[in-house]
């Protein structure tokens, strides 16, 4: 089995041993990082759960002088910071099973719920294992485009597809209720694939986790400042809005920028450990930016290195980086990374792009990778 | 109370309020019980007496009892079973365990060498059948060897608090006098209560001129010359030739237990015999051998086991778990394992700590395994 890929500076053929050899390399990693977890890990995962903790309570706090503007704002803003810990760097993290070393009951992905409408248990099978499982193979990886958006020229076009900025744009500021829906799979309900006692449970949960964040957000807590019902409900929901949009660009960012890779069900059969390690890597981006931005984004910005080790907790792999970096070069593989203005940018001209039909728009040949499997290298013309 | 902490949860909603409130004090919960270590004893070679200051959740525990008791270490929280020592119904509302450092005991030796007071440790309600029953039988006998000392210590610490009329014997076994723990309360209880006897046996030191009496404990007999120093028939009737009345009590090393129902079962007064194995989880020698049965205790039911992953075996037995990726990543198909120790396929680590989740897709059975699926 040989993986081909041509990059800018032309073909490049990997041998299945060479395969072999990078997948046992990208193993060691792993094993020297999961020998090293310990106390480092536990306090880390404390402080930020502790910075939440407090943002909230600050944010919570300071609606209560919500009626002066610059105390909204700050409040708004510390909502908006504890929502975004809780989804990224600690919810995001902890149901990937990052922490379940710690044998901490309340930090357990068996147990552990987020500040967010979507069941934990849901969003575990839609992402932890669906996504993470068959990373941008067509048919079986829906977070290509979500089932709403064309990602991907693999994806066919219809007239439907002209309002896509438009739906990316409603789903940036509802992200929190896409994310929700996304288990439900509406297209596999649509074609009677998914039954019915399974979609009312699912419904059923949604109803269960929504009621209770809504009720919190959009009455208890306005409910609880008094006269100041009105600024509170506008707060909170502002804070919800800051957070979906920032949810919304880090992830977009992850799979969607120029240059990552798309498989078919047939190129990736029977994958080989290596072979997966390489649709990972192909197939996902970087953001670079400041210490602060890594932890604001829950280490999503190093989506390479989550890619490889979902498991890992995440405030490793911005030390993992400069090997799983090293690597690719060691390979010729391309490693995906860019500022956020640049990631996002090609995020949003994608989006307006796949809008349009390829014969108006030109198939523009991707510049990054192009997997070819189960063949020889001669018979793709090399 | 509980309509207003439901309440209250809701704000903190999808948390619960004791995950606010432990970054605050870590012993200020409403709903987890906790325990602060008050006060911590040493004087007893190779282990550690500690006094616990539990949380308002505390009911109490019946002599004889155990409780769970979690701790960190190295990031890692790990739990372990100890039984209070003192009586039972005790005036204040404090446990005292006493934990013996096992040598390769990851939780008894970190104790052992770091427990301080102020230390806040994890706690569970007392627990287990072994103990007293409320109508106090006439006749009691206590029997046990080495760390087994600690539930039957809390029996006859509370028979004696009680002023018990009818007699006891306390019968123990241990390397040597120096490491019995808690010999002051032994003393004071053989000097005050004349219908108790207290009996030790240095079985490894026989040999040696015993003295009559133990220096650390006036009031407690040490072992008479005659005998092999070991349980047996002659032993019983001579501590407690009444013990066919009587209602016995047993706990410490399997070799002792076996000693102890053997005879028992040749009396047939196994129904008077209570026992309380102390098993330390071994890790087997080699990890890739297969023998032993999985057992799928949520299901009912049983299968040899094969060697591969629990999840492969689960199927083939014809259970169908929840899965994802087959493949270590996505926690899809998480389960407990009761007990037994399993491999992770992947990295070759085994462990056997009980109840604890783990991916049945990378995970093999070692021996016998039991998992809650």
């Amino acid at each position: 089995m040989t993986i081909l890929t041509e990059t800018e500076d032309g073909p490049l053929v990997l041998s299945p041993e060479q395969i072999e050899e990078l997948g046992r390399e990208l193993d060691e990693l792993r094993a020297a990082i999961v020998a090293d977890l310990g106390e480092r890990d536990r306090e880390y995962l404390y402080s930020i759960i502790k910075a939440q903790r407090g943002f909230e309570i600050a944010g919570r706090g300071l609606m209560y002088l919500g009626f002066l503007p610059p105390f909204w704002l700050a409040a708004v803003a510390a909502l908006s910071v504890s929502k975004i810990l809780d989804n990224m760097e600690i919810g995001h993290n902890v149901m990937h099973g990052q922490y379940d070393w710690m044998r901490e009951p309340g930090l357990n992905s068996r147990v552990f719920e987020w500040d967010n409408v979507c069941p934990a248990d849901q969003w575990k099978h839609s992402h932890n294992y669906l996504h993470h499982t068959y990373t941008n193979i067509h048919n079986k990886d829906r977070d290509i485009g979500y089932f709403v958006l064309r990602m991907d020229e693999g994806q066919s076009w219809n007239v439907l597809r002209l309002g896509q900025p438009l739906y990316a744009f409603v789903l940036m500021m509802l992200f929190e209720w896409g994310v929700m829906g996304h288990d439900l799979e509406i297209e596999n309900i649509l074609s009677g694939e998914k039954k019915w006692p399974e979609v009312k449970q699912l419904i059923l949960g949604q109803w269960r986790k929504a009621s209770r964040q809504v009720l919190k957000d959009y009455l208890v807590f306005p409910v609880l400042t008094g006269p100041l019902f009105f600024h509170t409900l506008a707060g909170n929901v502002t804070a919800n809005l800051v957070r979906n949009v920032w949810a919304f660009a880090i992830i977009f960012c992850g799979h969607f920028p120029t240059g990552v890779q798309t498989f078919t069900e047939e190129e990736t059969a029977d994958e080989t450990r290596g072979e997966w390690y390489i649709r990972q890597m192909l197939g996902s981006a970087n953001i670079t930016g400041s210490k602060l931005f890594h932890i604001m984004s829950g280490n999503l910005s190093h989506q390479i290195e989550h890619h490889l080790f979902p498991d890992l907790p995440a405030s490793r792999y911005p030390e993992i980086a400069p090997t799983v970096r090293a690597l690719c070069e060691k390979y010729g593989l391309p490693y995906n990374t860019g500022s956020l203005g640049k990631q996002i940018g090609s995020v949003w001209k994608k989006i307006f792009k796949l809008a349009l039909p390829s014969r108006m728009v030109g198939s523009e040949p991707s510049p990054g990778v192009i997997v070819m499997r189960q063949r020889k290298a001669s018979e793709v013309g090399v | 109370m509980v309509d207003l902490i439901n309440l209250v949860q809701t704000l903190t909603s999808p948390h619960s309020l004791d995950r606010y409130l432990e970054l605050v004090r870590p012993t200020l919960t409403v709903r987890d019980m906790r325990a602060e270590i008050t006060h911590t004893d040493r004087s007893v070679p190779g282990s550690v007496t500690l006094t616990l200051r539990p949380t308002r959740q505390w009911k109490g525990h019946t002599a004889g009892q155990y409780v769970q008791i979690g701790v960190v270490i190295d990031g890692v929280r790990h739990a372990r079973c100890y039984s209070p020592v003192d009586p039972e119904n005790g005036r204040d509302r404090r446990i005292q365990l006493t934990v013996k450092a096992h040598p390769g005991g990851l939780v008894s030796q970190f104790l052992y060498r770091d427990a301080t007071p102020g230390m806040v440790v994890d706690l569970t309600p007392a627990d287990g059948v072994f103990r007293l029953p409320g109508q106090r039988p006439e006749r009691v006998l206590l029997i046990s060897g080495g760390s087994g000392i600690t539930p039957v210590l809390s029996m006859l610490r509370t028979l004696a608090d009680e002023g018990h009329r009818g007699e006891v014997v306390f019968l123990h076994y241990a390397k040597s006098a120096e490491v019995v723990p808690h010999r002051i309360e032994l003393d004071a209880i053989a000097r005050r209560h004349q219908n108790f006897r207290i009996e030790l046996r240095h079985p490894w030191r026989s040999g040696r001129a015993a003295t009559r009496v133990d220096p650390g404990a006036p009031g407690v007999d040490l072992a008479p010359e005659q005998g092999s120093g070991y349980f047996d028939y002659d032993e019983l009737e001579r501590v407690a030739p009444w013990f066919a009345e009587a209602q016995t009590y047993v706990c410490g090393p399997r070799s002792l237990m076996n000693a102890v129902r053997k005879v028992y079962e040749a009396e047939q007064l196994d129904d008077r015999l209570h026992t309380e194995e102390f098993t330390l989880s071994v890790a087997p020698i080699d990890a890739t051998e297969t023998y032993g049965t999985v057992n799928f205790s949520a299901s009912g039911v049983s299968a040899d086991n094969t060697g591969a992953t629990l999840l492969e075996q689960a199927e083939s037995a014809g259970l169908t778990p929840e899965y994802g990726c087959r493949m270590g990543i996505c926690f899809s198909c998480t389960a407990v394992r009761r007990t037994g120790c399993t491999r992770n396929v992947r990295t070759g680590e085994s462990d056997s700590d009980p109840d604890q989740p783990i991916q049945l897709c990378i995970s093999a059975p070692v021996g016998d395994v039991e998992i809650d699926i």
